[in-house]
This record gives C-alpha cells, structure tokens and sequence, in this order.
C-alpha cells in the first residue's frame, strides 16, 4: 500500500475510508468514536495512527476497567503502573525498576528474533526509567517437548533470548519453564526486567515541557513491523503458528504475517543503554521513552500525552534504512532500538555529543509544544494533527464481565467448579485424594490407585522409580540445560542464580539486595483460573521468602484467549479477580504489566496463563536463606498446610490426568509467609524449599540435590493416599530445615503465626529415605533430575 | 572512478574444524540426503569505488587480508561482479 | 600501580574489574578505546563483552581501534596486559597472542563454572601460582582456541600455554574442556610472559559472596609487582 496522506484527504491509490478502519482493525463504533473526538473525519494516516493506538496491544480495551481494580499502591511503591516500567522504593536512595512483558505473537512467527526482541523491548522499558537494567528472567510456555514443533520452539527461543541477553551483558538468574500441549501452536515468552536507579537519576515520560527538542536515537527507521502491534498481536492466528507436519517453526501459514517480524541488534541496544544512563547521570534530558509497538506513533503521543502537552515531528528528519517510505510507514515501523529523548533546553549539544561519542545515529526530529496536538509534518506540508491524548487514552473500554461465561465442559479446559476460592475442610480433601473415593475414574486414577496399592504392599522400587520418573520429567527436570546457555553472572550482582526458589542480587556497596521470582500455574488456572492466578502470586511471593526475601510488589503478564468469546472473556475476569485476591491478602502491589489476548490457534485458547514477577528485599544479603541442604543432623520440617492433591499435579499429568477441584487459603499463605520470615529473623532457618511442581517429595529431593546430601524423613501424620502425600500439589506449604537446638524457638514462632508444622525427620548420609515407601540414592535423583529435560528434547545431555 | 561491488566468500581453512558444517550435515542426513561434507562460511558483499578492475580486485583482497577474513583459520575468494548483477544477488 | 581497564563499544565487564580493583585497592580507570593513551597506566585489563557485537568474528572489528595501537606498544614495553573473554579474542585478533579463538564445538554459549590448572608462572597473573588449581566462571560462545600445528607445538614448547581446563584432580580430560579448545588450553601468554589472555573471568570471583575468591589471586598479582619487581 502506497499513501501519501494530506488533511485534506486528497491522495494518489488512497484505499477507501472504510477498508483503511478494517485495515487497522478498527470497528465501526470505534470509528465513530475518532470521528466524534475530533469532529473531522480523519486522513489516512490519521486512521492508521488511530488504528494502531486503538489496538487491544496498545489500549488494552479489554482488561483496563478490569486491571484498574488491582491494588497498585504501597508504602514502598515508588511508581505506579501506567510508566515504561514500575518501581519500588530499596530504601537509601535506591530504587528497584520491574516490568514483565509477552512477545508472544512474534516468538510465534519467528521465535529466535521474537524472543530476542522480547527481551530488547523489556530492557529498554526499565533503562528508559534511568535504570541500569541488573537482570533478565523469563517465563517461558512451550508444547510438547516431544515434537519437533515444539523442539524447534525451544530452541529458537532460547536462542534468541540468550543471543540478545549475553550480548548485552545482563545476567538471566532465574525463570519458569512449563511444557502442556495447549502451547503446541502458540508458544508464550514473557521476560521480566529489573533494573536500579537511583532515585535522583529516576526518569518518566511525563515531564517533557513545551519548547524542549525531540530526539529519536539509536536503529535507522524501515519497513520492519509495520503495525506489527495491531495486526500480530490483537488478532488470533487463524492457522497454527508453525507447520502443522512438524517442521521448523514460522514456515507456513502465517507467511502473510511474516513481514511484521522485527530484527534486533542487540549491540545497538547496549550503545543506547549506556548512552540513555550517561544521560540521565548528567541530568542532560527531561523524558526518555522507549519505542516499542506503535513506534514513534505511541512514543510521540505517551510522552505528549503524559506530559499534558503537545508534540510536533517531521517525519522527513527521521533517518530511514529504506528508500521511499510513505509517512505512516514512519510513524509506524517497529524497527527495534529506538527510543525518544525529550533534551532538557540548553542541554541539546551535551545531548548530540553523548549519541556521537556511543557512535548512536541521532537525530532532532522535532519538539515539544503547547498545544493539545501531535503534529505529524513531512517538512512544510501538515500531514496529521491528533490530540495525543484522544490517540493515548481514549480508546473504548470494554467491559467484558457482560458477556463472561465459564466454558461448559466442551472446550479444552475441562471445568472444576467455577471457583473454590477455600480449600474445603480437610477431611473433604482427602476423600477428593483418597485411593477409595474416584470423582472420575480415568487411566491416571487407575494408576495412582495400583501405586498407591503397591506402596501399600511396600515394594519401594515403584514409588521410587514415580519419583524418578518425576524429577526427569518436563515440568520438574532442571533447567540447566537451557539457562547454561544464558550468561547468570556478568554484573558481579549474582549471589544465588537459577536453581534456587529464587533469585538473589546484592546491591554493590550495601549490605542488602534484592530478591527475584517468576512463576506461573497454567495446569491450576485452566481448572479455576482463579486459584491459578492466585496460586501464582503465592508462589512468587512464597519463592522469595523461601530466600529470606520480604515480597515488596510483584509484575503481572496476562496470556489470554479471545476476549471477545464468553470464555476467553470468564478467563480474564477471574484471572485479574484471582491476582486481586492474592495481592490483598499478602499486601502486595501491583507496579507494572502487560496482557496479551487472542492467544489461541484454529479458535482453542491457550490455558489462561498469569505470568506473576514478584521482587523481595533482603535487609542483608549475607545472612539470606541460602541454597542449601542443611547440615548432618538438621531436622526436616514442613510447614503451613500438609494437604496437598493429585488433580493439577505433574504427577497426574504424567498419567494423562486433570481434574479438579483446585483451591488456595489466602489466609494460611499470608500467615505462613509472616512466620517464615520471623523465624529467619531469629535465626531459626538454615534452609527453605517451596513445595511446587512434583509435590512434597519432589521438593525434598531437590533440597538434597543441592549439597548432595540425603535425609531420612516420614510423611506427614495426615489423612489421604500416599502418593497424594508424596506427589500431592498444592499452595502454602514449605519445607524447612533447622538446627535440632532451633526447633522449639521455631515451634513457638508458629505458634505465633497459627502456622502447622510437622517434623518430617533429618538431613544425613547420601540416600533419600522417605519410610516406609521409598529409599533412593541421591546420585540417581541426581541423573534424573538433570538429565531429564535434555532426554525429553531429543538431545544429547 | 567506478562504482564496483565485490563478492567476499569467507571459509574456515580445509584443516580447522567447522562445528557448525558438522551439525549440517547431521541435519541434512537426518533428512535423508547422502552427505560426506558440509563446510559453512559466510559471504560479505561490498559496494565501493575505485579506478578500475584492478584497483578493485587490489582493493577487496586488501579488505579480506585486514578485516573481512582471519587468516589464521580462515580462506577467502573474491568474486568481482559488475555492480548491477552483483547488487540483485 | 594504576590500572587501564579498556572499555570497547559492546563491552561490558569493564565494571566488573573496576569493582574487583576497587576491592583490592589497586587504582584504575576506564579508558574509553578511541582516545586510549595507555602512558601512565602500570597495567591494562582488555575485559569481556561484544566489541561491536561480536560482529564479524569476535575482536574482528575491535582490533581496528587506536587502542590495538597502545597495546602493541605498551606489550612491546613489557606493560602487563590482561584480555579475558572478549579481551583474550581481540588480542588474538590483533595479534598479540597465537592463534584463534571460535565457536565452542557444541555450538552453545556456555556459562558455568570450570577449574583450570595454572601451566605458566612467567606472567604478573600467575606468579606463585604454577600447578595450581583455579576455579573460575566462563560466560562465551567463541572460547575454542585453534590453532595449525606448528603453533601448537610452539606454544607448547616454549610455555606459552598459561592455563588448562582440567577437572577436580587436575587432569585434562575431554569432560573438563567447556568448549572443545584444542588442548584444553583456557589461557596463554605471549613468549616474553607479560600478556596473557584467558577466556574465564577472573573478575567475578574476587569475593565469597559470590562463590569463589580464585580471580583474586589473580588480580593481587599486579598489586605485587609494584614490591616484588618482575
């Protein structure tokens, strides 16, 4: 499409009015909308800019009235969703930038240079807030490990992440992986950034005042991503992202879709980096925005809009990489590592001088004014006049509980009950578990039922060849295999990386740091997506305490299917319900996020799917929880709620079962996260491990693997089956280990809380005994464990 | 002075190892081709003037010694193409 | 003794060092490459990174700056210089060290831990250190040295390979190599000892906090040749 578009309206080969609003994906009240607002009938690149800004990607149409229902505000939150980045306040001065967003649409299509973008796009939001970006983490959510679809996947995702995160020099410390089936054709990558600013350095898109010059620095302008934001990622795929017969990923029938896919550099991005921090240092500029979906469209009018002025830009001024470019292929190319610096006056030749000694392209393309208008100009001629705020903030919202519906059984999320928000009591829940008592008999209860049976008749070979089979397998195995490809250490911050709960970063010349977690509970949300919202913003929460780490705020990436369908629409509602709830009973705010909708190939949503990235502070790095097994005769502990279940578990989804009911306290979560954290504080803890994916069992394993040492342990004196008891899953519990001369200090401490607590037994010898059921050596826990994720992808260790 | 555009092919040395030719040709042969060897490089296209062909040969061939190719474990070719053919490649 | 940390468009352990220095006491300063003028300096660190983005081949392009000038004079002066990781690759590169450094033979980027045996005295690095067992982090994609047969035997011969990757009882083992480098060399120095590149990071394991002190021993070296001359 070649337009050149004037207010007059008058072009050569102009498409009709209404093809353009279904070109930019606009509908007819939303159109009437733009008109109303501007009392005109806009240009085409008026309608293009419009479409764009109006995208579900950049308006959030769908999920605003619903987010702004999340707590977003705290004594330590120093900034609010609505930025480039969120931040809360480390104290001394500090503060700690966080921001988890999907690019999950473009990993679809090309996932080495949709996952490498991914991870450009994230930096740049948290270094646009003056922050050195200190780590990566990511949440990734593959298909089945054993196609090569899925393989493909894996490895140019992985790729990409690690080529553009180690070219850069930010360490990945942690992140979550799962595999389930209903990723085979949508496969989600959201990346997590944290950065530290200090406070002074802090810089946000709302303070550019009038008379101050507009710079765009960094990648030349070109035709990659054009409206990449409103055609990729606010539509479904209407066929699968990659070829159906198994090939590489991104051939096939998305081709049409290809021409949206960016190229990073990640090199250009370091030279932005340092040259946006040596910036900020010398107090040269007023506001730096990142330019990401949208391009210069959404930057020019966030910053305008934000800063309650105007902008006026000339589009002739902005270098290009390709010759011929129609301006609203300008105003809309996602060429990656861009971003827009707003010089404070005075200060443009400091600014000109800091791009050139990085080496950076920038140029002036504009300035900041007074008026209510984003002027668009190619030189003398006005192309586009908007009010940035009628393209930033008025888009439709739309309230999507009116036509919310919980999927009746048909679709690929078998329903539970449409949310149990309390576990019922417990004798209710072990007779859910219990061996005797089927909801519905399937070929996993089957088998659990012959284990459970077997265990009865003690040959302890089976059980632990469950657990075996358990550690090796997708959802539990380690992830070394993937994250050795990612560089953990460079910063020299690094104090815990991947494999503990969470990840542990000093902060260089202060005794305290901070902590970092990411997770997600897929296989429970797409029982109740409630609890699996909530159970997320548990379990990040729970994983920092698990280092020590008082939970300060959490991101949150929502990975939805169609909103505009009953079910995607019930899978929205509950999911923000269910972070809601979590957020308030463990006081924690929301500071930053993103939602991607329409994941969903051939009409199937994906699995809602939160993303929770939550960051702790530790008072003092050196004395955290660290990641340990404990020392010879240590007692092993468990604490919190001993009832766990086979429903949503790995283990049952080894056996080909999933079924409810899934539940969480909030209550119990909120005391047991208090009560670990003031044992720590007296000294009591000598090692901490969440109870998560495999179930009590898999996390005694993974503490013994840490020192490789073994432990001899009893389950908990409980009702229920023993594999329930074993491979059970379920929020609030954590296992402890403490000096034997500890133990009553920390039992009076739960008491305090109205924390449950069971001695389960103490850390010695080198095989992991768990009587009467299983006795494993920790070498072989150790094959499994490691090898398992490589064997799971065809590879060679 | 002309405008020239050379064709810079660049290839690890007969004797080094080339990890990724390896893992081609594992590649190719899981797809069922019968391959004995696979050797990877890469090609660097260049646009330049100068004041005649054998300037421009003179020219590329300095680009490969300096810059474009190690020749510890690297060999290089030169291909000179008139500029029109070459920028269509 | 004031320490040059040489800082490449792309690099980014440059940081790193000044904090592991900063910690030792030993004084130093970034010096930006294009305006590099090493007099002055008793030492200059070439640190890790993606000089101009590893684009080319690692060190390709970085080799081209003014700084390569400095180094070549200040290594022909006897200045102790230090490249690791990106900084081993671009003294290959330019030619300071034997040799090449390309892709690891698994085709991954590797980030762990690996031991090293220290094979060389004769640098400020090692001094003391002979036999040694260091246990250091890689982070690379490029770490496998190459070189013709003829170098190899000359390194060999002469003593030029400073460091080996070995395993836990210090032996050389096809396990303990993380990238396939010919004769598990990790480091080497040049013929007159006082340039060694290595491709583990001796900056990041200068404290116990994060998990290892061997970089120090290292680094000290520099501290120490200002009271024990060379």
């Amino acid at each position: 499409m070649s337009i050149s578009p004037t207010l007059s309206g008058t072009t050569t080969a102009q498409p009709k009015q209404a093809d353009l609003r279904t070109e930019f994906g606009l509908t007819d009240p939303e159109a009437a909308r733009i008109r109303a607002l501007l009392d005109r009938e806009p240009n085409p690149l008026e309608w293009a800019m419009f479409g764009a800004m109006w995208s579900e990607h950049c308006a959030y149409k769908h999920s605003k009235r619903l987010l702004r229902t999340l707590p977003t505000t705290g004594a330590r939150v120093a900034v609010g969703p609505g930025e480039n980045a969120g931040a809360v306040d480390l104290g001394d001065g500090l503060l700690c930038v966080f921001k988890v967003e999907s690019h999950n649409h473009p990993s679809a299509v090309e996932p080495f240079q949709g996952a490498a973008t991914g991870v450009g796009g994230i930096l740049r939001d948290v270094f646009a807030m003056g922050a050195r970006p200190v780590a990566v983490l990511d949440a990734l959510f593959f298909g089945d490990p054993a196609t090569a679809r899925t393989r493909g996947y894996v490895r140019g995702v992985v790729g990409g992440i690690g080529s553009y995160g180690n070219c850069v020099g930010i360490p990945h410390p942690g992140g979550h992986v799962t595999f389930e089936p209903c990723y085979d054709g949508n496969p989600l990558v959201n990346a997590m950034c944290v950065g530290i600013a200090e406070r002074s350095s802090l810089r946000r898109a709302d303070t550019a005042r009038p008379g101050s010059a507009v710079y765009l620095v960094g990648s030349d302008t070109g035709r990659d991503g054009i409206a990449g934001a409103s055609l990729l990622a606010s539509a479904e795929f209407t066929g699968d992202a990659g070829d159906a017969k198994g090939g590489a990923p991104g051939v096939d029938p998305t081709a049409s879709k290809r021409p949206s896919v960016q190229v990073g550099s990640p090199f250009l991005e370091k030279l932005l980096l340092e040259a946006t921090l040596e910036l900020v240092a010398s107090d040269a500029v007023e506001a730096v925005q990142d330019l990401g979906a949208a391009g210069l469209t959404c930057a020019a009018s966030e910053v305008a809009a934000k800063s309650r002025a105007g902008m006026r830009l000339d589009v002739a001024l902005v270098p290009r990489r390709a010759t011929g470019m129609a301006p609203f292929e300008v105003m809309l190319s996602e060429s990656q590592e861009r971003m827009l610096v707003i010089a404070r006056p005075g200060r443009e030749s400091d600014v000109e001088r800091v791009f050139a000694r990085w080496e950076l392209h920038g140029t002036r393309i504009g300035e900041m004014t007074a008026d209510d208008a984003l002027e668009i100009r190619d030189g003398e001629r006005l192309l586009a006049s908007l009010p940035p705020r009628a393209l930033a903030d008025e888009a439709p919202e739309y309230d999507v509980t009116q036509w919310a519906a919980p999927p009746n059984g048909a679709g690929r999320v078998e329903g539970g009950p449409p949310s149990r928000e309390e576990w019922p009591d417990g004798r209710d829940a072990a007779d859910v578990d219990g061996p005797t008592s089927e909801m519905a008999p399937d070929r996993g209860n089957a088998a659990r039922a012959a284990l459970d049976l077997a265990a009865a008749a003690a040959p302890r070979q089976k059980v632990g060849h469950a657990l075996l089979e358990l550690l090796a397998s997708p959802a539990v195995a380690s992830r070394a295999v993937l994250y050795r490809t990612y560089d953990q250490m460079v910063g020299t911050d690094t104090v815990d990386g991947p494999g503990g709960d969470a990840a542990v970063l000093r902060l260089k010349g202060r005794a305290d740091g901070i902590a970092i977690s990411i997770d997600a509970q897929p296989r429970v949300a797409a029982l109740d997506p409630f609890v699996g919202a909530a159970s997320a913003v548990a379990e990040a929460a729970r994983n920092l305490v698990c280092a020590g780490a008082e939970p300060l705020a959490i991101t949150d990436c929502l990975n939805l299917g169609n909103p505009e369908r009953p079910a995607g629409a019930w899978h929205l509602e509950r999911t923000v319900a269910g972070i809601r709830a979590a957020c308030e009973a463990l006081a924690l705010p929301v500071v930053s996020g993103n939602v991607s909708l329409y994941n969903a190939t051939r009409g199937v949503d994906i699995w809602p799917t939160a993303t929770i990235g939550a960051v702790g502070h530790l008072r003092d790095v050196a004395s955290r929880i660290p990641v340990t097994t404990g020392e010879e005769g240590d007692l092993v502990l468990l604490a919190g709620s001993a009832d766990a279940r086979l429903g949503a578990s790995a283990y049952e989804a080894l056996h080909g079962a999933h079924r409810g009911p899934v539940a969480i306290d909030l209550g119990l979560e909120a005391r047991l996260q208090r009560f670990v954290l003031a044992a720590h504080e007296r000294g009591a803890i000598r090692a901490a491990h969440d109870r998560a994916e495999g179930g009590l069992a898999v996390a005694l394993a993974e503490l013994a693997l840490r020192d490789g040492m073994g432990m001899q342990v009893t389950l908990p004196p409980v009702r229920g089956g023993t594999i329930a008891k074993l491979f059970g899953e379920g929020p609030g519990g954590i296992v402890l280990v403490v000096p034997p001369d500890r133990e009553a200090a920390l039992r009076a401490c739960a008491a305090d809380h109205g924390v449950e607590l069971w001695t389960l037994g103490a850390i010695g010898g080198d095989i992991l005994e768990i009587v009467p059921v299983l006795a494993m050596p920790i070498d072989a826990l150790r094959r499994a464990y490691e090898g398992g994720l490589a064997a799971a992808l065809g590879r060679q260790a | 002075m002309g405008e020239f555009v050379a064709t810079i092919h660049v290839r690890p040395k007969g004797e080094v190892r080339d990890p990724q030719g390896e893992a081609v040709a594992g590649a190719l042969r899981a797809l069922g081709f019968d391959v004995t060897d696979v050797r990877t490089g890469k090609e660097i296209v260049v646009r330049f003037a100068a004041a005649d062909d054998e300037g421009a040969r003179d020219a590329a061939r300095t680009m490969g010694d300096q810059l474009l190719a190690n020749p510890v474990i690297e060999d290089y070719a030169v291909e000179l193409g008139a500029p029109t053919e070459a920028a269509r490649g | 003794m004031k320490v040059a940390i040489l800082l490449y468009p792309g690099t980014w352990s440059e940081r790193d060092f000044a904090h592991a220095f900063g910690l030792l006491g030993i004084e130093h300063e970034i010096v930006w490459h294009a305006d590099a003028d090493l007099h002055g300096f008793d030492a200059a660190i070439v640190p890790g990174g993606f000089s101009y983005g590893d684009h080319l081949r690692a060190g390709a392009i970085a080799k081209l700056s003014p700084a390569t000038r400095e180094l070549r004079r200040a290594a022909a002066d006897g200045m102790p210089i230090l490249g690791s990781c990106n900084g081993f690759q671009i003294l290959c590169e330019a030619g300071l060290l034997p040799g090449a450094l390309v892709r690891n033979t698994h085709l991954e980027f590797r980030c762990d831990w690996v031991r090293m045996r220290v094979e060389s005295e004769e640098t400020p690095f090692t001094r003391g250190l002979g036999g040694e067992l260091l246990r250091m982090p890689i982070a690379h994609g490029e770490g496998c040295w190459v070189a013709d047969e003829d170098t190899l035997l000359r390194v060999e011969s002469s003593g030029q390979v400073a460091l080996r990757y070995v395993d836990e009882r210090g032996t050389a083992t096809p396990e303990a190599n993380p990238n396939g480098s010919t004769a598990n060399i990790a480091g080497l120095r040049n013929e007159a000892g006082n340039v060694l590149g290595l491709m583990p990071h001796p900056e990041r394991c200068v404290e116990d906090l994060l998990g290892g002190t061997d970089g120090r021993r290292m680094l000290e070296g520099l501290g120490a040749r200002t009271v024990i001359p060379a």
